[in-house]
């Protein structure tokens, strides 16, 4: 039979450290079920039969907080054959607190004090013996960092575990306390097993309810707690922690001799620094830039550019060699393209047939006919046609004009495409390879399709963003375990917790502005389940990256490109953040786990390399395993919506996407986006679209309106979308897609981080329909102000107005009980 | 009546009762803020709110809402 070895301890005590040591790359992670905290197991190194499941952080066996009871319930019904306690060395006092409750629960206690280097360096001294005589189990002297003792510690474990004998715990409270205990002890049913009598004897006198719970028939012990109450003037869960604190006050100083009193350590002095006053948030705002310049800016861009344009695109120049000059030769292409445009286009103007001629020079034509280029040059010099090129900006005005002659044409019609292999190391993409080594096999133009655009893009999205997480995860892993992360909530709880959120979800929304992916899974780091899963709902709220071009096109094509239409959009995201924090706080879904903020800040301490690239590892990885499903299936659904469709009273494989299923599917539901103002059919392709990823969204407009390709802004379509949007419709399409579901990848991200459908879809859900009230009442209640329209839509969006203020502002009391199942 | 709500800086208090029940209570107490003991008031956030004190020997923080139920003298 295998054995079952719990490691417990509290958060900060090398826990993670001691838990990687022992078991080396033999893990195996997942998830509490039914919750988000996160189980690790792994095989103990050396012991073939022995497996280690890493608890969750706890400071006690209380009944209030989730990891808590995720802890105890493991230990009362999996009954592991050992408990392998770490405790802090540098601060034992309220690490042994953990370690009398566990002392109860019946199961052999090996305590291992860790840090005994850092207590060793500072002169101070821990009597093992004597504490190992005072709490009635083995003590093991260790330092995880270093690796000292921890193969005894395990060895002594595993040792206790064989035995298989029951614990007896030694430590005792007042005469008076044990009196009660006793009688309740006396009236538990025969079914509590001998070793377990006392804890559930203690947690009754407690008036613990989640023991309760798991108790047939509950024993009705309230006398005995009453009168012991009554007599020691306190309520009885008060009694109980003072005794054990002033248990562990009455050995600690036999067992911890201390050499020098209040020396700053090094760690204080940073602190001093770091959590000052005045300095803090400068220095938080530092940290904080330096965060985002290098995982989104500079090296997440890179990398992110890298996978998708490079592996996941055409290719790259290997070490940028070569790259500069294709990009010149690419530019002076490009102008030869124009200016062969503008020729064609005067041509055009005076009458001149241009068809076969625009044929024979686009590039994409095989076996070009070159006669017809001929054809067309004699009739030009007849009519003698003069052209005018022009050169636009990125804001689609017209940067510089000049003149086309027939000899201009003539050379342009001479250059050749530059080909990037030609310059430098070109390595070609993955979706080039595939797609020659299909062409060679000669695969069905459906399969290409489904393989190049469906799969292949579909896999580059989930492994596009990679590599820019697994930079900030980096960062993450070192801001947590050097213990920065702590004080990021003690500087900005102020702000935050009014919202329902942590400090701590200031990162996840600072790196959502650059993309919600990584931000989402940035939420990792708050602990508090509650604070988490409002991070994860909220973060994609921010404008990401991808949602600029959006932006852009709005304003460009409606407003002039007003200055305020960014602004207003992050406003927007902001608002939306704060908004949903306060009325989902007081949701049902919400309110059922107190989350009083009484926080450890641990010491400062240098992280090591290893655990820091471990956590880094495991976060990505469980991104793409569990994210990866969801985004390459939508991503595939996509595909095959846009490019097949009934034409002709045939279903097939359609050139224009104006003929596929996703059209269909856009006049279908264009009209549930009437009230919003956008009720046209393009509009809710273009939003569908952009659930791939959001830039998508100006690219549809431009296809469906007819260009092949447009500017990242979209300037080419801003006339057209002037005419068939108006100032508040186009508004509200804008709202309504920075507020919406995010990309696929995100919702990836999301699924990943809730750990359950019913969570997930609750997030998705909230987020869309959110969205759609809010577009909706702006431009409702936008027409009622502008143009004094009044509808059945207008009611209705004052009533969700009036709503929102009702579930804004309605009373609220923080509740004092885990009121959620715990399932083992 | 003195709660840690209202401390200063540098402040050296000592517990005197903790009220209230529940979930805070039980938290404070679990973190080692009991009855007797003594805390060093060792800073304020930047933005006024939470509070860092010294228990135990190891920095705690807290929210002087939560505070609040800590009754206290100064030593």
């Amino acid at each position: 039979m295998r054995i079952k070895i719990a490691l417990a301890g509290n958060p900060n005590s090398g826990k993670t450290t001691l838990f990687n040591a022992l078991t080396g790359s033999n893990q195996f992670v997942g998830n509490w079920p039914g919750v988000t905290v996160e189980k690790k197991e792994g095989g103990l190194k050396g012991h073939k039969d022995v497996t280690l499941t890493d608890l969750p952080g706890i400071y006690s066996l209380s009944p209030y907080t989730l990891e808590e009871v995720v802890a105890r319930n493991y230990l009362l019904k999996e009954k592991p054959d050992a408990i392998l306690n770490i405790v802090d060395g540098t601060n034992l006092e309220r690490n042994l607190y953990l370690t009398t409750q566990l002392l109860e629960l019946g199961i052999p206690v090996v305590v291992a004090v860790n840090m005994m280097d850092v207590v060793n360096k500072n002169g101070d001294k821990i009597h093992v013996k004597k504490l190992a005589e005072e709490l009635g189990c083995e003590v093991v002297e260790i330092s995880a960092l270093k690796g000292t003792g921890i193969k005894e510690a395990a060895n002594r474990a595993v040792a206790l575990a064989e035995q298989k004998k029951a614990m007896k715990s030694v430590h005792t409270f007042s005469s008076r306390i044990e009196e009660a205990l006793n009688a309740i002890e006396a009236k538990l049913p025969d079914s509590v097993p001998e070793e377990q009598r006392r804890f559930f004897a203690i947690k009754l006198f407690e008036r613990d309810d989640k023991v309760k719970e798991q108790l047939k028939p509950v024993p009705d012990v309230e006398d005995i707690v009453t009168a012991a109450e009554e007599e020691l003037d306190d309520d009885s869960e008060s009694i109980i922690t003072n005794e054990r604190y002033t248990f562990i006050s009455s050995i600690i100083t036999d067992c911890y001799t201390k050499k020098s009193k209040n020396k700053q350590t090094i760690s204080d002095k940073i602190d001093r620094i770091v959590t000052n006053r005045w300095l803090a948030l400068p220095i938080f705002a530092v940290v904080m830039f330096v965060v985002y310049f290098v995982s989104v800016t500079t090296v997440g861009t890179i990398l992110t550019d890298w996978t998708n344009d490079g592996l996941f695109g055409d290719g790259w120049h290997l070490l940028d060699i070569g790259a500069a000059e294709y990009a010149d030769a690419s530019d002076a292409y490009s102008l030869e393209r124009t200016k062969i445009d503008a020729y064609l286009a005067a041509a055009e103007e005076s009458g001149i047939d241009v068809e076969a001629v625009t044929e024979a020079l686009d590039p994409e034509t095989e076996n070009p006919d070159a006669s017809a280029v001929t054809a067309f040059e004699e009739e030009a010099a007849a009519a003698g046609i003069e052209g005018t090129a022009e050169i636009y900006n990125d804001e689609g005005e017209i940067e510089e004009t000049f003149p086309v002659s027939l000899e201009d044409f003539q050379t342009a019609a001479q250059a050749e495409e530059p080909d990037p292999a030609n310059y430098g190391v070109w390595v070609p993409g993955l979706p080039g390879l595939i797609k020659s080594g299909l062409e060679s096999i000669n695969c069905a133009p459906w399969l290409e399709g489904l393989i190049l655009d469906g799969i292949v893009a579909g896999v580059g999205a989930v492994l596009g963003f990679v590599p820019q997480m697994l930079v900030l995860f980096i960062f993450l892993a070192f801001l947590e375990s050097c213990g920065y992360m702590a004080r990021i909530a003690f500087i900005m709880d102020r702000i935050f917790r009014k919202f329902g959120l942590s400090g701590k979800s200031f990162i996840p929304m600072l790196i959502g502005t650059g993309c919600g992916i990584p931000g989402v899974m940035a939420s990792r780091t708050i602990e508090n389940e509650r604070d988490r899963r409002m991070t994860i709902m909220t973060t994609t709220f921010i404008p990401c990256g991808a949602k600029l071009p959006i932006i852009a096109l709005i304003a460009g094509a409606l407003f002039h490109n007003a200055w305020w239409v960014a602004p207003s959009a992050y406003f927007v995201g902001i608002a939306a953040i704060v908004v949903s924090g306060i009325i989902l706080k007081k949701t049902k879904m919400f309110s059922g786990e107190p989350a009083p903020f009484v926080m450890e800040l641990p010491a400062y301490h240098w992280p090591t390399v290893g655990n820091v690239l471990r956590s880094m590892w495991e976060r990505g990885w469980s991104f793409i395993k569990k994210a990866g499903t969801v985004i390459l299936l939508s991503t595939i659904f996509i595909w095959f919506v846009s490019n097949f469709g009934v034409v002709d009273g045939q279903f097939q494989m359609v050139e224009d996407l104006s003929d596929g299923l996703l059209a269909v599917i856009g006049r279908f539901i264009a009209p549930i986006f009437s009230p919003l103002g956008w009720g046209e059919w393009r509009a809710s392709v273009a939003a569908i679209t952009g659930l791939v990823a959001k830039e998508n969204v100006v690219g549809t407009f431009g296809i469906l309106y007819g260009f092949a390709e447009v500017a990242e802004n979209g300037w080419e379509i801003w006339g057209t979308l002037s005419s068939s949007f108006t100032g508040l419709s186009a508004y509200s399409f804008l709202v309504f897609n920075l507020l919406c579901a995010p990309c696929f990848a995100a919702m990836g991200a999301i699924k990943r981080e809730m750990n359950s459908a019913k969570w997930f879809w609750f997030a998705i859900g909230y987020q869309t329909i959110f969205a759609y009230l809010v577009s909706m009442c702006v431009y409702q209640i936008g027409m009622l102000v502008t143009a004094g329209s009044f509808g059945v839509a207008t009611v209705i969006s004052l009533i969700v107005l009036v709503a929102f203020f009702y579930l804004l502002f309605r009373p609220y009391k923080e509740s004092q009980r885990l009121e959620k199942e715990v399932r083992v | 009546m003195n709660t840690l709500r209202e401390a200063k800086v540098g402040q050296n208090l000592r517990v005197v009762k903790i009220h209230g029940d529940g979930a805070v209570k039980r938290r404070i107490m679990d973190m080692g803020i009991t009855k007797g003991i003594e805390l060093h008031v060792r800073k304020v956030a930047p933005l006024g709110d939470p509070v860092e004190v010294t228990v135990r020997n190891y920095e705690l923080t807290i929210r002087r809402s939560d505070a609040e139920i800590i009754q206290t003298e100064v030593v």
